[in-house]
């Protein structure tokens, strides 16, 4: 593997390989020394257009497990506020020898620019471009499930036959999108909930059941996986629902509605939670809720990435 | 043209032998860890440890159940090297496979790494580095089945099967029931 950019082009197998990966990353976290030396002298840059906390600091912590140097580049305060192109900053940071980078970026589409640009010989993750994906949150995402739905076993294990209701504004998320695609490799049944104005038009051709009616959907598929997400303020630019407890009501998990679901579903969130709007306080903190437990995971997904992408002899251009 | 250096007989005699010879030096199975290094070091390990068990089957202090008998699981483990390894940048992405120690960790016991082959020595190196990360042996002791010389780095195994005077061009291969369903060790040249 030389980028990773979607998980649209991830084969099952593929797939696969990386939760295995991650599989081996989360014993060495449990370990006392955290630390492997893999990626000694390698120099990773995280390149963040768009402001981002947990994610930044999730590849940080897994770039620097892994041995490698890490170089954090936010947009704001930067070169780039001056305006500086995508291509002055890539032949910046291929001057100063990175051999990863972890891109994100408000326009779709930017990781693959710089992927199939010749400005810069660096491994690129796609950290989330624009509303396109989010490559290594739907891993981690399936990692989680794959675990809690074989404790102890999961090694090599698919998601044939589990079911997964995607809530919220679909529109706006590349969680959704990535998850979708990666799901579907790996054998699960999606199902997308979210109210008529936040489904984006087309998606009537993804291989998605789609519904605008979540206490239905709830009792018809008693689904293994509740995946609620967050509602996007920062992109909500037009009327799209009547107001926040509107929304709640209708599509968010509330106690009561996680009292209605199986006792072994369980409940996940990419995060930042909005408690209160898309899920209760109660719902969040419950012991079906993976919130903490996807966090963790991150780091581990992220490893096995970074090792796949830059420990081995690089692939020649194909 | 393959040549068979090592038949099922002479391997299972050379397994029992070495399973003795651990024993001897550490005078008995207390404090004891075999670690094997995947893929076919972790299959020699699990034999090493049936072996030993069978031999003292006597009480197992390790674990504070004396009196009982000792387990194969309780002495047997994996140690992955591949994220230790010094050629990474020279192959393609290797897949790593599981590192799973005896539940009593390896802190203050006498480990044997158990590989099939041994030949440049750094593989064994990256080993003991990894062990490093992991806690701190009494002492690490090294068994394989075939030692076949051109080392390069300051490394001898403890125990070995065979000795198998080889030259650089030639192939060791050895194949085990339990993965390869033949069992013998041949050279290809």
């Amino acid at each position: 593997m030389r980028h990773l950019l979607s998980t649209k082009d991830l084969s099952r197998a593929e797939a696969i390989q990386i939760l295995d990966i991650a599989e081996d990353m989360a014993d060495v976290q449990t370990r006392e020394v955290k630390k492997l030396p893999t990626l000694r002298g390698k120099t990773v840059v995280n390149l963040f257009f768009e402001d981002s906390t947990r994610t930044r600091i999730s590849f940080e912590a897994a770039a620097k497990r892994l041995s490698a140097d890490v170089i954090n580049f936010a947009a704001k305060g930067s070169s780039v506020s001056k305006g500086e192109s995508l291509k002055d900053t890539a032949q910046t940071l291929a001057a100063m020898g990175a051999d990863g980078v972890v891109i994100r970026h408000h326009a779709s589409g930017a990781p693959q620019v710089l992927a199939q640009s010749d400005w810069i010989d660096a491994g690129v993750v796609n950290a989330g471009d624009g509303t396109h994906e989010h490559p290594t949150q739907a891993l981690l995402d399936a990692f989680t499930m794959r675990r809690r739905l074989h404790p102890g076993a999961s090694r090599g294990k698919d998601l044939d036959g589990v079911s997964v209701v995607i809530v919220g504004d679909i529109l706006h998320s590349r969680v959704a999108r990535s998850n979708l695609w990666l799901l579907r490799a790996l054998g699960a049944q999606v199902t997308f909930v979210a109210p008529a104005t936040l489904v984006p038009v087309g998606a009537s051709t993804w291989p998605v059941e789609l519904s605008f009616d979540l206490d239905a959907t709830l009792a018809a598929t008693r689904p293994d996986v509740l995946m609620m997400l967050r509602i996007q303020s920062e992109r909500m630019n037009a009327a799209y629902f009547p107001n926040a407890r509107e929304y709640a009501r209708q599509w968010g998990l509330s106690d009561e509605r996680l009292a209605r679901l199986r006792p072994d579903s369980i409940v996940m969130h990419p995060g930042p939670m909005n408690r209160g709007l898309e899920i209760s306080a109660g719902a969040a903190d419950s012991t079906q809720s993976t919130v903490l437990e996807q966090v963790a995971n991150g780091v581990s997904i992220r490893m096995a990435v970074l090792y796949l992408l830059l420990s081995g002899e690089r692939e020649a251009l194909s | 043209m393959a040549r068979t250096v090592l038949q099922q007989a002479d391997t299972a005699r050379a397994l029992t032998r070495i399973s003795h010879e651990i024993l001897e030096s550490n005078r008995g199975a207390d404090d004891l860890v075999i670690l094997g290094i995947p893929t076919r070091g972790v299959l020699l390990a699990e034999r090493i440890g049936r072996l030993i068990v069978e031999i003292e089957p006597g009480e197992g202090t390790d674990a504070g159940l004396t009196g009982a008998r000792r387990d194969a699981a309780d002495l047997v483990g994996s140690l992955d090297i591949t994220m230790y390894r010094d050629d990474l940048s020279k192959h393609p992405t290797r897949t790593p496979q599981p590192t799973q120690l005896p539940r009593q960790g390896i802190d203050g016991k006498t480990v044997v790494l158990v590989d099939d082959v041994l030949y440049s020595g750094r593989t064994i190196r990256a080993a003991l580095d990894a062990l490093n990360d992991l806690g701190r042996p009494r002492a690490v002791r090294l068994a394989v089945l075939v030692d076949r010389g051109h080392r390069e780095l300051p490394i001898r195994a403890d125990f070995v099967g065979k000795n198998l005077p080889t030259s650089r061009d030639e192939r060791i291969n050895v194949r085990l029931a339990e993965i390869d369903g033949v069992e013998e060790v041949t050279i290809e040249g």
